[in-house]
């Protein structure tokens, strides 16, 4: 009996110490998960989430704070990846988050900018150019399409230009099967 | 789509299988009674039936489904796989289950995991042994040979003709009685002399292993298909036959046995050959086919049921995408097999 | 004689090249008006040097090359630009392109015409006038032929001229090689100075022997050794890594290019080309389309590129059948969107099509894992496998088993039982991937802008701490460094 309890407790001794001592010695700064859900995030930085950007919102998902059907950017296609790299159910975008709209990119009215600099601010990415007093403008390689500039301008010159289809970013379709399940 | 295609499509592939079993079928009815059509036709009737059903509840077109001649082509392997005399319910439980729960309920033509006839002819054996190994007498050997309308009679529960058993009607087959009388001491040799083993490997059943193989080359030249398969199985066999006959030849029955007797044409030439449950690179033919002469091999010699081409292939079935996976071809400018990828575009 | 090697796959199909050979290259009527893309080919394009309403000579550049991967477009005839507009472009998507449309004048009057002196001239004023002449390749990916001709520092061996075109109804190469060898001779010698390739090889399906004989003959009479060497008849024999296997029994390695293994490759047509653009002084403004298909005659025509396809059709009298034209083979070509679409570089071909010619296939049943696609494909491929992917958008996958090594040529489609259209799965993953890419890359982009952004917001906020900390009565003056901005985050 006395033995039996001094043998299980030496193990628990033994393994409990090598945990220990690999919890120091392998220890990972920062969340790895969370780099990973970053990575699938589609860093509009937009906010759509509820979240002050994509890292906190992947933060909150690392945390199991946010549930993954919360980016309308990324649409269903990253809620399926976030879903795979995670292990859980898919599910359908939330109700309480924004429609998915097409990629656009913020187009400043440069004839109606009053350079008041806070489309500047508010720009995650820092894609807008421009000073006090002077005309702003988008850079469109660098924009993400957030919105966040929309609600800051005072005289409403922003507008949200959808990214159209030309031959340089055609894809082929995903062929029709006429003889799917109906 | 290319604007051009080769005149192909899977119901004239699936024709040209049946049209391959229509030498056999004719064996079938000169050695054992017609009554094997009526089987045919049970079969047919009932896969097509289930397919349809299926279909239905599955929200899929049904017409052009029907038509591919799939369900007819497991319909027929189920056929030729039970014993002429099997009862009509045995045939048609078999045939449902093949089509429901082996094609169906694995998403359809295409999907199936294990070969639907198979899958059929294994629950058969399983749940009903007694049924599965009561061959009819080829009608030169039987006692008393059944007419047509006795032997339908018979498959549709009506029983025999007054005066007759059962005894009188059936025999083992080939294989089955070596396996019995081996069991009782007798030395292989001895049962061989046997009038069932007719000249090689079963009174009829060599003819009808014949046709098989006629079936299966015409089925080859068609490029419907390949070598593989069917040689790598006849030889595994044969090899293995040959190889423990030679060195025990009281306890082994030798290659032709194992050859023109069960189910090893059929298998080698139309079961395994089955393309949805079996491995597509050249290479993983070899190894799935060698691996179902194995199995066949082991589970006829040592194992509880008279023949093992159906669990064999089962098997070999479980075994395919692992095979496949590691049997890929090279791919051009690569320098090992098509699954390295490569970098980003 | 050299020893010929082969590739794997590959088929048959009915050749249909008959029809369009039995009457010599026309030249094709001036069209109505010429609506020229400014980009037909791989790569940037320049800004337009024209302006609307400007008039223009034949072979005056409409846009330069811009940068390395680029050529120059040019006028096809003399007359005026009419419009600077987007106009239909000949892509399967159908969508538009801009281009410059030319009211021609009639008179089809030249620019100055300036030869070059190849042999004395230095390689780099060669390439660019292959460059500023418009010489793309024509056998269809329009890639820019001083680009590949320039080498890029791999020692070539070996140049190969391709004169495969195993693609049925295709006959624009076969007729160009029956009827100007001693040009394209000339087009090669120019080629193999440029490259420095010790040996060329000219290959021919064995399906062309006039066009094998006359480029003997041509080759025979060149300065240089050039072999002529018939290849079996094996679609697609054509395609540059087969015929490359073929040839030399090398394999571009895989998403390689083929300078990796000593080769580089020329289609008949850009050998002709060049000769026009380095000895003549001409740059590129026609080509040879084969006109066949559902049309009562059938045959080559030399055509001015930006010609409406309608009308180029129209020379070889379209049945009154005809539901709309294929541009390219029946196996890699595509339906255009209307025949109000010009003729353009990678134009070899125009197919007149109705349902009794190319019938609507049946649609596509599930795979059954035949394997005839994996017999059939000349990459080595197991296109079952990566439709399989494909159709799932298993992407990953798909790239896993070498999606990418696949040259899109159709056998697997050609030879598929389910009438799957194989190649549109593939083709629809490739570019799923490539968009996956680019928007991971955005992505990427968008973090490190937004990580930087916030690194800044917080260096502002500290430097703000600091001002205001050393502004304060009675606190001690400290410079703006890094650890006294740390020593005054910390007492925050």
């Amino acid at each position: 009996m006395l033995t039996g309890i001094i043998i299980v407790a030496g193990i628990a001794a033994v393994l409990g110490a090598l945990l220990g001592y690999a919890a120091i010695r392998f220890r990972v700064e920062g969340n790895p998960v969370v780099a990973e859900i970053d990575k699938i995030l589609p860093q509009t930085q937009c906010g759509q989430c509820g979240f002050a950007g994509c890292h906190p919102y992947a933060e909150a998902i690392a945390e199991g704070q946010a549930d993954i059907n919360r980016c309308p950017p990324g649409g269903e296609r990253n809620i399926r990846r976030l879903a795979d790299l995670l292990g859980v159910e898919f599910k359908p975008l939330s109700d309480d988050v924004a429609e998915p709209k097409p990629r656009s990119l913020a187009v400043i009215d440069e004839s109606l900018c009053i350079g008041c600099t806070l489309c500047i601010q508010a720009c995650p990415v820092d894609a807008i150019l421009g000073a006090s007093k002077q005309m702003h403008t988008v850079i469109a390689s660098e924009c993400t399409g957030c919105e966040l500039c929309l609600p800051p301008c005072p005289v409403d010159c922003i507008r949200m230009v959808p990214i159209k289809e030309d031959l340089g970013n055609w894809r082929w379709k995903y062929p029709a099967n006429p003889l799917r399940a109906a | 789509m290319t604007l051009v295609a080769e005149q192909a499509s899977v119901s004239r592939i699936m024709f040209q299988v049946l049209a391959a079993l229509v030498p056999a079928v004719a064996v079938y009815v000169w050695y054992f009674g017609p009554v094997i059509l009526v089987q045919l036709g049970l079969a047919s009737a009932a896969a097509l039936l289930s397919e349809a059903v299926m279909l239905r509840l599955r929200s899929y077109p049904v017409e052009p489904f029907l038509r591919d001649g799939s369900a007819l082509v497991t319909a027929w392997l189920i056929a030729l796989s039970f014993p002429p005399l099997a009862p009509w319910w045995l045939t048609v439980t078999a045939t449902v289950f093949a089509i429901v729960v082996a094609k169906h309920l694995y998403g359809g033509l295409g999907n199936n995991l294990f070969n639907p006839a198979m899958v059929g002819y294994a629950v058969a054996i399983i749940s009903f042994p007694l049924q599965m190994t009561r061959w009819s007498a080829p009608t030169a050997l039987a006692a008393v040979p059944l007419g047509f309308a006795e032997q339908v009679a018979y498959v549709f529960g009506g029983g025999l003709p007054a005066g007759l058993g059962l005894d009188a009607v059936t025999l083992a087959t080939p294989l089955d009685t070596l396996k019995t009388h081996l069991a009782l001491g007798e030395a292989a040799g001895d049962i061989m002399k046997m009038p069932v083993f007719g000249f090689l490997g079963g009174e009829g059943g060599e003819i009808l292993a014949l046709a098989y193989i006629v079936g299966g080359i015409w089925l080859w030249r068609q490029r419907v298909i390949t070598w593989h398969v069917p040689v790598m199985f006849i030889a595994t066999v044969a090899v293995l036959a040959a190889a423990f006959h030679a060195a025990n030849p009281a306890q082994y029955a030798g290659a032709p046995l194992h050859l023109a007797g069960g189910a090893t044409m059929i298998g080698a030439f139309f079961i395994l050959t089955d393309p949805v449950s079996s491995p597509t690179t050249p290479r993983g033919k070899l190894i799935y086919a060698g691996g179902a002469g194995f199995l066949t091999y082991v589970i006829r010699v040592w194992g509880g049921y008279p023949d093992g081409v159906a669990f064999a292939t089962l098997l070999m079935n479980l075994a395919a995408p692992m095979i496949e996976l590691h049997t890929q071809p090279r791919v051009y400018g690569q320098r090992d097999s098509g699954r390295s990828g490569g970098g980003k575009p | 004689m050299r020893k010929l090697h082969s590739f794997s796959g590959g088929i048959h199909p009915p050749e249909h090249k008959e029809q369009s050979t039995r009457e010599p290259i026309a030249q094709a009527s001036l069209a109505s008006r010429l609506i020229v893309p400014l980009q037909q080919h791989m790569g940037a394009v320049g800004d337009p040097l024209v302006r609307k309403g400007q008039r223009v000579l034949k072979g005056q550049p409409l846009a330069a090359a811009a940068g390395a991967f680029s050529a120059a477009t040019h006028a096809p005839t003399s007359g005026m630009v009419s419009a600077l507009e987007l106009h239909p472009a000949p892509h399967p998507s159908g969508l538009l392109a801009l281009c410059a449309v030319i009211e021609p004048d009639g008179e089809d009057r030249w620019t100055e015409h300036s030869p070059l002196d190849w042999r004395n001239a230095d390689p780099q004023a060669t390439l660019a006038r292959l460059r500023d002449g418009g010489v793309v390749g024509l056998g269809g990916a329009v890639f820019p032929t001083a680009v590949k001709a320039r080498g890029n520092g791999r020692p070539v061996d070996t140049l190969i001229i391709n004169g495969g075109e195993c693609e049925p109804y295709i006959t624009c190469d076969d007729m160009l090689m029956r009827e100007r060898a001693p040009e394209i001779s000339r087009g090669i010698e120019i080629l193999q100075r440029l490259t420095g390739a010790r040996e060329v090889v000219v290959g021919i399906e064995d399906n062309k022997p006039e066009a094998v004989a006359a480029m003997e003959a041509a080759c025979g009479a060149s300065a240089i050794p050039i072999q002529v060497e018939p290849v079996p008849t094996l679609y697609p024999a054509g395609g540059e890594k087969q015929l490359i296997k073929v040839i030399t029994g090398r394999e571009v390695p895989s998403r390689g290019l083929p300078a990796e293994v000593g080769v580089v490759c020329f289609n008949v047509a850009t050998v002709y080309a060049v000769y026009r653009a380095v000895e003549l002084g001409e740059p590129m403004v026609s080509r040879v389309v084969t006109v066949t298909g559902n049309v009562h005659a059938p045959r080559n025509f030399e055509c001015l590129l930006g010609t409406p396809v309608g009308e180029l059709a129209a020379l070889a009298g379209p049945c009154v059948d005809t539901d709309g034209f294929i541009m390219g083979g029946p196996l890699m070509g595509f339906p255009l969107p209307s025949d109000a679409v010009p003729v353009v570089k990678a134009t070899n071909c125009v197919i007149a099509s109705s349902e009794a010619l190319f019938p609507k296939p049946p649609p596509p049943m599930p795979c059954i894992r035949c394997g005839r696609c994996a017999e059939a494909c000349p990459a080595g491929l197991q296109p079952m496998d990566l439709y399989w992917f494909a159709k799932a958008h298993n992407l990953a996958k798909a790239e896993e088993f070498s999606l990418f090594d696949c040259i899109e040529c159709g056998c697997c489609d050609y030879v598929c039982p389910s009438h799957i259209p194989l190649v549109q799965y593939y083709k629809f993953a490739k570019g799923e991937i490539r968009t996956l890419a680019q928007e991971k890359e955005t992505a990427d982009r968008a973090r490190r802008r937004h990580e930087f952004r916030q690194y800044r917001q917080d260096r502002e906020k500290q430097e703000r701490a600091a001002r205001l900390a050393s502004r304060a009565p009675g606190a001690k003056k400290a410079p703006a460094t890094p650890e006294a901005l740390a020593e005054s985050q910390e007492a925050e």
